[in-house]
């Protein structure tokens, strides 16, 4: 019981709290700018590596160098909508979604000559778990990233009850005709939208590279199950998003828990194939999501 | 009948336009001054709903010219059109059905910088359900309810003037009064109503002025009793026989 504890849910819902901040981006871009942006996990790919500059340049803890890492990459993101997404602002949704795959393959190259292709490491050396009740073992690490990401929500939940530019945000997810009528500032809500996806996105990937390590497919790895959980909660249903990311990030780890005999009930190595068939799954029977999100 | 150009608040003026290659106005032309309620009716495809889209910038005019209390706002687009104080509610779409009622009724205010919340108490006093359900999402109320958010949405500004298209269109005979009453009540608090309509007489019997289209030209204008009266509007669209 505690092995599956330590090892399959705490693991579970590390993953899935990372897969949560990372979906909430992807649902809010589709909702409010209509379309799904592959170009997502790059986002996230460019906030892991200017972070891991800024810790090799100054020497302070990656979580005290996220706030800036982010802010750096939310100034990128913001020029690559205002000159790459906002001249396709009118047109059909595939042009923009093709867009977004070539805005992918050109900043993962971008990452991979500024900083080149090895391996590296957020953070050095091995943390030892600390140990509750004598059996629950949980690593400082995990315990940070999941407070780190339960701060992060409580904000985004924040942004968007309480505050006119995330209200206007979930307006112009409801209707973006209506939303011009009314007079609502349209690129406003849209840089908002990048902003806060931009920033949720670099912090998930700081969370994976800390609980991991840092290697250039890292953002393309993390597409499918960002995208997967966003379909699962529902589109344009934030809360749905981080509902999405627990479920596969937990269901991705305990599926290789030997729930029969003594061996992995499935191979660690198929853990991708989880969320991928979870989205199969849920776009054949019900691709209103968990939350009753937007069809397109 | 014919008022001074200044007193005018809309004007639309020999206007000329459609979709694309599709003309659909042929020159248009009229007015609402302070305080009335204008009714535009006609049949299917007039261009009725079209006269009112080009009024808020979501046509292209190539000809014609539409004033604002005096003020050439021809093709100016929506937004800025809102920001001059003209508040349009589309026939279909016109909520935010995941917002609270209370949230929809924010955005309406979105353009204001003062504070929103004295007129917001005021909207509820002349909408009671409204206040009643102010913190229900607003895509679950009925259609009248959602037409009465629609309506205090584009209040929210203290228009110059409010544009309503077809409001009671889906409705029941027992809501469709109730929103006339309401189009009344929103007027008496001396906001000037363009209102497209399919149902006709009734429209009529709240209106001061109403004009009648045909084929993208104006056919017929008058108040809203002459109108009524008309034997040849009462047998063309008013369903046969001019009333007792």
């Amino acid at each position: 019981m505690m092995e599956f504890i330590n090892f399959y849910l705490i693991p579970g819902l590390v993953l899935g709290s990372i897969y949560a901040l990372g979906a909430i981006g992807i649902t809010l871009t589709f909702s409010i700018l209509r379309f799904a942006n592959f170009a997502h996990g790059e986002t996230m790919l460019l906030g892991v590596y200017i972070t891991y500059s800024l810790v090799q340049f100054s020497g302070v803890h990656p979580l005290i160098a996220l706030p800036f890492g982010a802010l750096l990459t939310v100034i990128v993101v913001l020029g690559i909508d205002r000159a790459f997404y906002k001249p396709f602002r009118n047109s059909p949704t595939i042009m923009v979604v093709i867009a977004s795959f070539g805005m992918m393959l050109m900043v993962r190259s971008m990452v991979q000559f500024i900083w080149g292709v090895q391996l590296k490491g957020m953070t050095q050396g091995i943390q030892r778990p600390m140990i509750f009740f004598d059996s629950l073992r949980i690593s400082p690490k995990h315990i940070t990233i999941i407070g780190a990401a339960i701060v992060l929500m409580l904000a985004v939940h924040y942004l968007l009850s309480r505050t006119k530019i995330g209200k206007a945000m979930r307006a112009m997810s409801d209707s973006p005709e209506l939303a011009k009528l009314t007079g609502i500032d349209t690129e406003k809500v849209v840089r908002m939208t990048w902003i806060v996806g931009g920033a949720l996105a670099t912090a998930a990937g700081v969370f994976l590279a800390i609980d991991t390590h840092i290697d250039t497919n890292m953002g393309f790895k993390m597409l499918l199950p960002m995208f997967a959980a966003a379909i699962l909660g529902g589109i344009g249903r934030p809360f749905g998003a981080v509902a999405g990311g627990l479920v596969i990030g937990i269901v991705e780890e305990i599926s290789s828990y030997p729930w029969i005999g003594v061996e992995p009930l499935l191979n660690p190595g198929y853990k991708a194939g989880v969320a991928f068939a979870i989205m199969i799954g849920m776009l054949l029977w019900r691709p209103s999501g968990l939350f009753k999100g937007k069809v397109f | 009948m014919s008022n001074s150009e200044l007193q005018t608040v809309l004007e639309l003026d020999q206007i000329i336009g459609g979709y694309g290659d599709t003309q659909i106005l042929h020159g248009v032309s009229m007015r609402v001054d302070p305080g009335e309620i204008v009714v535009i009716i006609g049949p299917n495809g007039a261009g009725k709903s079209t006269a009112m889209k080009a009024v808020f910038g979501l046509l292209n005019l190539s000809g014609g010219k539409v004033r604002l209390n005096g003020e050439d706002i021809t093709n100016m687009p929506p937004d800025q059109v809102v920001h001059h104080g003209v508040c349009y509610v589309p026939q279909t779409s016109n909520i935010f059905p995941s917002l609270t009622v209370e949230e929809n009724l924010e955005m309406g205010a979105f353009v204001r910088t003062d504070d929103f919340r004295p007129r917001l108490q005021e909207l509820y006093d002349i909408f009671p359900p409204l206040a009643e359900k102010r913190r229900q999402a607003a895509g679950t109320l009925s259609g009248g309810q959602r037409q009465m958010v629609a309506m205090a949405k584009a209040m929210m500004l203290e228009p110059q003037i409010l544009l309503l298209d077809e409001p009671t269109a889906g409705l029941s005979p027992k809501y469709r009064g109730e929103i006339f009453a309401i189009v009344k009540t929103v007027n008496a608090t001396g906001t000037p109503i363009l209102m497209v309509e399919q149902n006709a007489k009734q429209a009529l019997k709240i209106a001061n002025r109403g004009y009648v289209l045909v084929d993208g030209k104006n056919k017929f204008e008058g108040s809203g009793h002459d109108l009524l009266e008309d034997a040849e509007v009462a047998e063309m669209f008013l369903g046969g026989g001019a009333p007792p």
